[in-house]
């Protein structure tokens, strides 16, 4: 097997609609044992049709930037079969190569496909899966991610991630003519949709569990204020304007009550609020900073950021209340916490030494591990399936997000053209 | 010892800061010190209700109310000894115009969780405000609102940069 080390340059720019595409994906660090695959360019009637999204190089990008595959460079493609009767598999077997990816784009009206794919064993010389989608043009790219999926969990075992997005928050101008704008995006960074503008910070984007809103806080009115948007229409309503703090949403996996942090009685407590009736429940009561709070996937308790022991570390409380019991004792400041969606690992800021880097919390055993290598890293958020971390760091003196695989092995830097980059928040998956 | 290094910059810093309003504060001092020695609790608000003093001087770029940034060392709230003359102007001029309102906005500096820096934005704030209150101003003429480290004073990622950002200011509402 070929080690997968080298840095590597994906410019997503070349790929498809340079309209679509502000963001660039640099793999910073390599995984050693990435398994080999060859995506074979589509073959079929439309390859060339104008405005289509190259399927073959979506899904080909998605594996790479996973960190468990390392795709055929274009160069080393010896031919491209897109039937599998055209499949010499002897070849693809010299070139080290276990799995082949071969499919067709056929145009079947105005704006209209029909999407087929099939996932090859070269060893075994047999058809692994095989699919046939239909999608609209604007649709190729969620079915190219689709298929990407179909693949990711075929050979790992594991659900891929590919089609859900990320929200994010950016920044542009300095000073009075700063702007800050709420983002949604998709995982691979395209078609980025501004969701909300404002000239006043916004902060703390947090998606619901179905996916179709997102709480954030807003200081558009000079004040900390939390409101919940729908992403589909962009609707949105606001649920907390308490006197001082409203910040860091969170919502309950069952979407009915939202954890916050309000300090309407003198300082930052964490409370968890009915969406129906309103109603607040306080879950701590300390004279130091609590905050950040985020739901177990059971829902059953909440752990937050709390000061109380005299630097910031991370503690757990039911979700009823209670008392609540300190989680890390690595290092003098732990914060900003995120929960794996088997809740078994909790990721978060870990600063040490005056750098700031994500680590994460093995829950059971109380083993920390640093992931990152920056001094000025914030904001993980697993992703759906728990393989990856995308988080806030610095490059080049911009605010950009990063993603790393959650042992630590792989990680990769996704950079916007203009602006800084914030909060990033991995959305649920899609129903 | 790097914690002690730091702090010694920021005291210089600090002396500079103070350094630069002391010849302008001579005039108005006295009225504002009369004022912090009587002033043992709310009840003593009126304390320094001498107009002449207070009328143009929220304006006056000589006056020390003109000071209206107070810094902070790394994860501290403690307000420096070199600022407490600052707090004293001001809760001076507000105990004599219990009408006039102001807000806290508390800052930190990039490093560490965004929503802990509100924290540490808010805490910061508070102390300034409880100081002031210890000093005759009503509860209700201050407002504190804490932006953490999302509006930064300075750009950049140096430790100079990080001392301008950790701060309370202070915002008279209508000026």
């Amino acid at each position: 097997m070929k080690p997968y080390r080298h840095t590597l340059l994906v410019l997503l720019l070349l790929l498809a609609r340079p309209a679509y595409s502000d963001l660039t994906i640099e793999i910073t660090k390599g995984m050693e044992g990435a398994i080999p695959i060859a995506v074979v360019p589509f073959g079929g009637n439309d390859t060339a049709g104008a405005g289509q999204e190259n399927v073959a190089a979506i899904i080909s990008s998605d594996l790479s930037r996973s960190g468990r595959f390392a795709p055929l460079p274009d160069r080393d493609l010896v031919s491209r079969p897109s039937d599998i009767a055209q499949v010499q598999y002897q070849t693809w077997r010299m070139l080290n190569v276990d799995n082949m990816v071969i499919g067709k784009v056929n145009a079947t009206g105005s704006q209209q496909y029909n999407v087929q794919f099939q996932l090859l064993d070269v060893l075994r010389t047999k058809q692994l899966i095989g699919y046939s989608f239909a999608a609209s043009g604007s649709e190729l790219r969620r079915v190219a991610h689709h298929i990407s999926d179909l693949i990711y969990e075929q050979l790992t075992g594991e659900k891929g991630a590919f089609n859900t997005q990320i929200a994010y928050i950016t920044t542009t101008g300095t000073g009075a003519a700063k702007s800050y704008t709420l983002m949604v995006a998709d995982s691979d960074g395209y078609n980025p949709q501004t969701i909300l503008r404002s000239n006043q910070p916004l902060m703390s984007p947090a998606w619901s569990a179905d996916g179709r809103q997102i709480a954030y806080v807003s200081f558009e009115k000079k004040t900390a204020e939390i409101y919940l948007q729908d992403v589909g229409s962009g609707s949105r309503r606001k649920v907390a304007s308490f006197q001082g703090i409203n910040g860091a949403p969170a919502w309950s996996p069952d979407g009915q009550r939202l954890a916050l942090t309000l300090s309407q009685d003198g300082n930052p407590e964490i409370y968890v609020m009915d969406l129906n009736s309103k109603a607040l429940n306080r879950l701590t009561n300390s004279p130091a900073i609590d905050t950040e709070p985020v739901w177990s996937p059971d829902g059953r308790s909440i752990v937050f950021t709390s000061d109380r022991g005299g630097s910031p570390q991370l503690y757990r409380i039911a979700a009823a209340g209670g008392q609540p019991q300190r989680l890390t004792f690595d290092g003098k400041y732990n914060a900003g916490a995120d929960f794996s969606p088997d809740g078994r690992k909790l990721a978060m800021v870990h600063g040490e030494d005056g750098a700031y880097r994500i680590a994460v919390l093995d829950v059971g055993s109380g083993l920390l591990r640093v992931l990152t290598d920056g001094t000025l890293d914030e904001s993980p958020s697993f992703s759906p399936n728990g393989s990856m971390i995308i988080y806030a760091t610095e490059a080049g003196n911009r605010g950009v997000l990063a993603a790393v695989s959650t042992d630590g092995s792989f990680r990769q830097r996704l950079s916007l053209q203009a602006g800084n980059v914030r909060a990033p928040v991995w959305s649920p998956f899609q129903r | 010892m790097k914690p002690q290094m730091n702090s010694i910059i920021a005291l210089a810093l600090v002396a500079l800061l103070a350094g630069c309003s002391t010849a302008a504060k001579k005039g108005a001092g006295a009225d504002v010190e009369d004022h912090s020695l009587g002033a043992g609790g709310v009840e003593t608000s009126g304390a320094a209700g001498t107009s002449s003093y207070a009328g143009a001087s929220l304006t006056d770029p000589n006056s020390p109310l003109s000071r209206r940034v107070i810094y902070f060392e790394y994860d501290s709230d403690s307000i420096l000894p070199e600022d407490q003359e600052l707090i004293t102007a001001h809760a001076g001029y507000l105990s004599a115009h219990p009408e006039q309102t102001v807000t806290l906005e508390g800052h930190a500096d990039e490093r560490g969780s965004p929503e802990y820096n509100i924290g540490l934005g808010d805490r910061r704030a508070q102390g300034v405000k409880r100081a002031l209150e210890l000093q005759g101003v009503a509860a209700q003429q201050v407002t504190v609102v804490s932006y953490g480290e999302e509006k930064p004073a300075a750009e950049g990622h140096s430790e100079t940069a990080y001392r301008l950002n950790r701060r309370v200011e202070i915002v008279y509402v209508g000026y």
